[in-house]
């Protein structure tokens, strides 16, 4: 009998996930890509579904997500690609997805890639649950994948380059941005341009950005300490506290935002390790330059190891696949992995740049008034955060989901799990390390009650 | 809290039933110390399925029951709130004629100890339980039993055990026990060494390894409920479901989210830990389905499992060792101890301070003979 290859299953058809299924392919392998989306391109690369056209919105590298597309597309022959398919459990060696119809199937897997992509990051704030508030990346969804704006007159809040990047594209679309409104200074800025420096074509995307909004007359506001959405029915405005007093813009959306979080619930089901980055409070696969994870043939890539951008992404793919081939005795070029970690190392400066630029505000989400909800799913505020911690003496952040239902609703805390823990360190007096993290439990998504299993092992 | 303690009694366990009994010993101003590996609650008494049922018990367990559920009436009087519990009745589902008989004959037994249990033929079951699948053979309900929210039952045991008193340590593994001239001496992970006069083992799935660090040979295996939740669907369920023989359980809690179990997820008792499995949920979920059919319009959005032993016959173990004097027992609970634990631990306060309890434990003490025929396990 001759022994088949190994399977390598890939989940995630992004940036990293597409050039990791090109590098198993060139490698002799059949990987299996399991991806959410209905095309292959991930959140980055989305477009108008059926489109043609590429969307020509600035920071959309039509020509690279075209090509690469192109390249996944190609390939497809010599993959068993997946599409509109969900990864909802897994362990070693096996994992359950479901497909576009709701039927859900097992595979076993040699190896596996996790290259999930990374979610919106947001602060609870007053009126954060108003109808017209949407993440950056919702209101890029809109967009991109659309065609439509979130409103007629959008306020972006937050910060990252996405806000700057989000705001400008809107402003391309046609849609007018009543204010940019960014928590960070531009003293960080200044200070980030070194490492800024890393990456120049993103640098100059940014600041081109800038320019555009600048150019516009959009209001600019840096410097945010305190903000709010106002309205009731739906969004009617913001209102900020800005060094120079209280400002009010109006507006009927609001696109708010502080970065993005790895989607790691897979990799925490396969009970992979994780380690705070002290100075964002998010939790990190851990993994050598490489994408190997501490559990054996588990692999990350993308901004779902890190969130560094599409073009880190594809690299990390790159990367991650020449270690899956030599992990599993395969020949794969030395030279080639080391050339992919160097390329990276830049990238890696140029989010440190960017975090420097951007500092995650974590006085607004340490500062959150005692009403503010904080758990939307199960309508949980950060009071009852706090006199749980208070009456129980307890910090640990699955301890505080316990005794108060934050993070047991539908997102499974997806949104809510990050400013939980830091309400619950800070009301403890402990470091934010020792709140902990939520830990992902299975279905990864709502799974319906309808579903039915079809034979095992029909995928593979 | 490095160092050496010296109290009356250690308690081996944070879950409901080891906080339960420090409360009592604290209420009696006995100094007691409780070894927690973890956090209280961590495994099954905080994660279960928050069923409160006397319907469907062992005899053995009735007097136990009995006493649990009294004290489940009036938990805001001995922890400060009620736990969320709600008498909203327990329906115990027949699927075919054997299923019917066994529903009559522990309806017989109940009448004898005062249960409240009503015989339910097939043909009133839908009008009176409308969201209930068509099929059914026949059911059971007991008015008085009931459900609570298992998550924060045991924070409130031990926050008031403190409150009162006792000494609990978290995050304290018990490595090994010997007997001294004085009772016990615990060695704990990290540093710490606890003498003891009396020692209560109420360490739940790892009790049978406690007990065989004093020499007792007490079996049980180590199991996990696999259980579900799903997004919120309009109220209508009222009581606690479950099958009168091997199956589902299923309640609606008041916010709308349906939670249910049925089989077993996989344990892992070094590591401390255990996963639902996804093809026992699965099956669980089309049985759910059918005794529930509008759970299909539902998404499920959770799964989880909890660790707890079962013992041979699956009725728990309670009482003092037979083997080591100042030892006593309480684990092995089988997977419907959640209920029984705000008695558990007032019993066995009685036994070692009094050295009777009104409530008898006959059947369920550590000497009894383990021949006894095996009770399907329902939660």
């Amino acid at each position: 009998m001759v022994k088949s290859d190994p399977l390598v299953v890939v989940v995630g058809a992004g940036p990293a996930g597409m050039a990791a299924a090109r590098t198993l392919v060139e490698g002799g392998l059949r990987p299996l890509v399991l991806d959410k989306q209905p095309a292959p391109g991930g959140r980055m690369w989305q477009q108008p579904a059926g489109s043609r056209q590429p969307c020509g919105l600035p920071g959309h590298d039509a020509e690279t997500a075209e090509r690469a597309r192109k390249e996944f597309l190609d390939l497809a022959e010599r993959i068993d690609w997946y599409p509109g398919t969900t990864v909802v459990d897994a362990t070693r060696g096996r994992l359950w997805a479901m497909g576009p119809g709701g039927e859900v199937d097992e595979t076993s897997w040699d190896a596996l890639l996790v290259a999930a992509g990374a979610l919106d990051r947001v602060v609870p704030l007053p009126g954060w649950t108003l109808p017209g508030v949407y993440t950056l990346g919702g209101a890029q969804t809109a967009l991109k994948a659309l065609g439509c704006a979130v409103g007629r007159r959008v306020g972006f809040l937050g910060t990252g380059p996405l806000l700057w990047l989000a705001a400008a594209q809107h402003l391309v679309a046609g849609v007018e941005v009543a204010v940019v409104a960014d928590t960070s200074r531009w003293t960080g800025a200044m200070r980030a341009l070194p490492d800024l420096l890393a990456d120049r074509a993103r640098l100059a995307l940014g600041l081109r950005c800038l320019r555009m909004l600048r150019g516009a007359g959009v209001p600019i506001r840096r410097g945010i300490r305190a903000a709010a959405i106002e309205g009731g029915e739906n969004v009617t405005g913001i209102a900020l506290a800005t060094r120079r007093g209280p400002r009010r813009f109006a507006c009927d959306a609001v696109a708010i935002g502080v970065g993005l979080v790895p989607q790691t619930q897979l990799l925490d089901l396969l009970d992979a390790p994780f380690d705070l980055d002290a100075e964002s409070g998010v939790w990190l696969p851990r993994a050598d330059r490489a994408g190997r994870t501490p559990v054996e043939k588990v692999f990350v890539a993308g901004d779902g190891a890190r969130p560094l951008g599409a073009a880190a992404a594809a690299l990390s793919g790159e990367r991650a696949a020449l270690a899956i081939l030599e992990d599993i005795g395969r020949p794969f070029d030395r030279d080639r992995a080391a050339r992919l970690e160097r390329d990276l190392e830049r990238h890696v400066r140029f989010a440190r740049g960017l975090a420097r630029a951007f500092p995650f505000p974590a006085g607004l989400e340490a500062g959150i008034a005692s009403d503010t909800v904080v758990c939307r799913c199960e309508g949980v505020a950060a009071g009852a955060i706090t006199a749980a911690v208070r009456a129980f003496g307890c910090h640990e952040v699955n301890a505080v989901k316990a005794l108060t239902r934050c993070g047991m609703g539908r997102c499974q805390g997806r949104l809510c799990g990050l400013a939980a823990a830091r309400i619950a360190a800070v009301t403890a007096g402990v470091a934010l390390a020792e709140a902990g993290r939520l830990r992902a439990q299975a279905p990864i998504e709502p799974l319906p009650a309808r579903v039915r299993r079809t034979a095992p092992d029909a995928v593979a | 809290m490095a160092g050496r303690i010296l109290t009356e009694v250690a308690i081996v366990g944070g879950g409901l039933v080891g906080c339960s009994t420090a409360l009592h010993f604290a209420r009696r101003r006995v100094p007691c110390v409780l070894l927690e590996a973890e956090r209280c609650g961590a495994h099954a008494s905080g994660v279960n399925y928050g069923g409160i049922r006397i319907q469907g018990r062992a005899l053995a367990e009735l007097p136990l029951a009995e006493r649990a559920r009294r004290r489940w009436g009036r938990l805001d009087r001995i922890v400060g709130a009620d736990g969320e519990f709600r008498a909203t009745g327990h329906l115990r589902i027949a699927r075919d004629e054997a299923e019917a008989a066994t529903l009559e004959r522990w309806a017989l037994e109940a009448a004898r100890h005062g249960v409240r249990c009503e015989l339910l033929p097939a043909e009133v079951l839908r009008s009176r339980f409308p969201w209930l699948g068509e099929g059914f053979a026949a059911a059971s309900y007991c008015p008085d039993d009931g459900q609570a929210n298992p998550r924060i039952v045991t924070p409130l045991f031990a926050r008031t055990a403190r409150e009162e008193g006792a000494t609990i340590l978290e995050g304290r593994a018990v490595v090994s026990i010997e007997r001294t001239s004085r009772g016990f001496l615990l060695r704990a992970e990290p540093e710490l060494e606890v003498e003891a006069r009396v020692l209560v083992n109420a360490a739940g799935a790892w009790g049978t390894a406690i007990a065989a660090m004093l020499g007792e040979h007490l079996p049980s295996e180590p199991i996990a409920p696999n259980m579900l939740v799903s997004e919120p669907l309009p109220f209508k369920i009222e009581p606690n479901i479950g099958m009168a023989g091997p199956g589902i359980y299923l309640r609606q809690v008041p916010s709308g989210s349906v939670v249910f179990g049925g089989g077993r997820g996989s344990v892992d008792l070094e590591r401390r830990r255990c996963r639902p499995l996804f093809a026992t949920s699965l099956s669980t979920i089309e049985e759910a389905c059918r005794v529930v059919p509008e759970l299909a319009r539902a998404s499920i959005i959770r799964t989880w499992a909890g660790i707890e032993g079962r013992t041979p016959d699956d009725l728990p173990v309670i009482g003092p060792s037979t083997v080591v004097p100042g030892l006593f027992h309480a684990f092995g609970f089988s997977g419907h101890g959640f209920m029984l634990a705000p008695a558990v631990g007032i019993v066995l306060v009685e036994l070692v301070l009094d050295g009777h309890s009104a409530t008898s434990l006959e059947g369920l003490s550590p000497s009894r003979s383990t021949s006894v025929p095996a009770i399907p396990a329902t939660t």
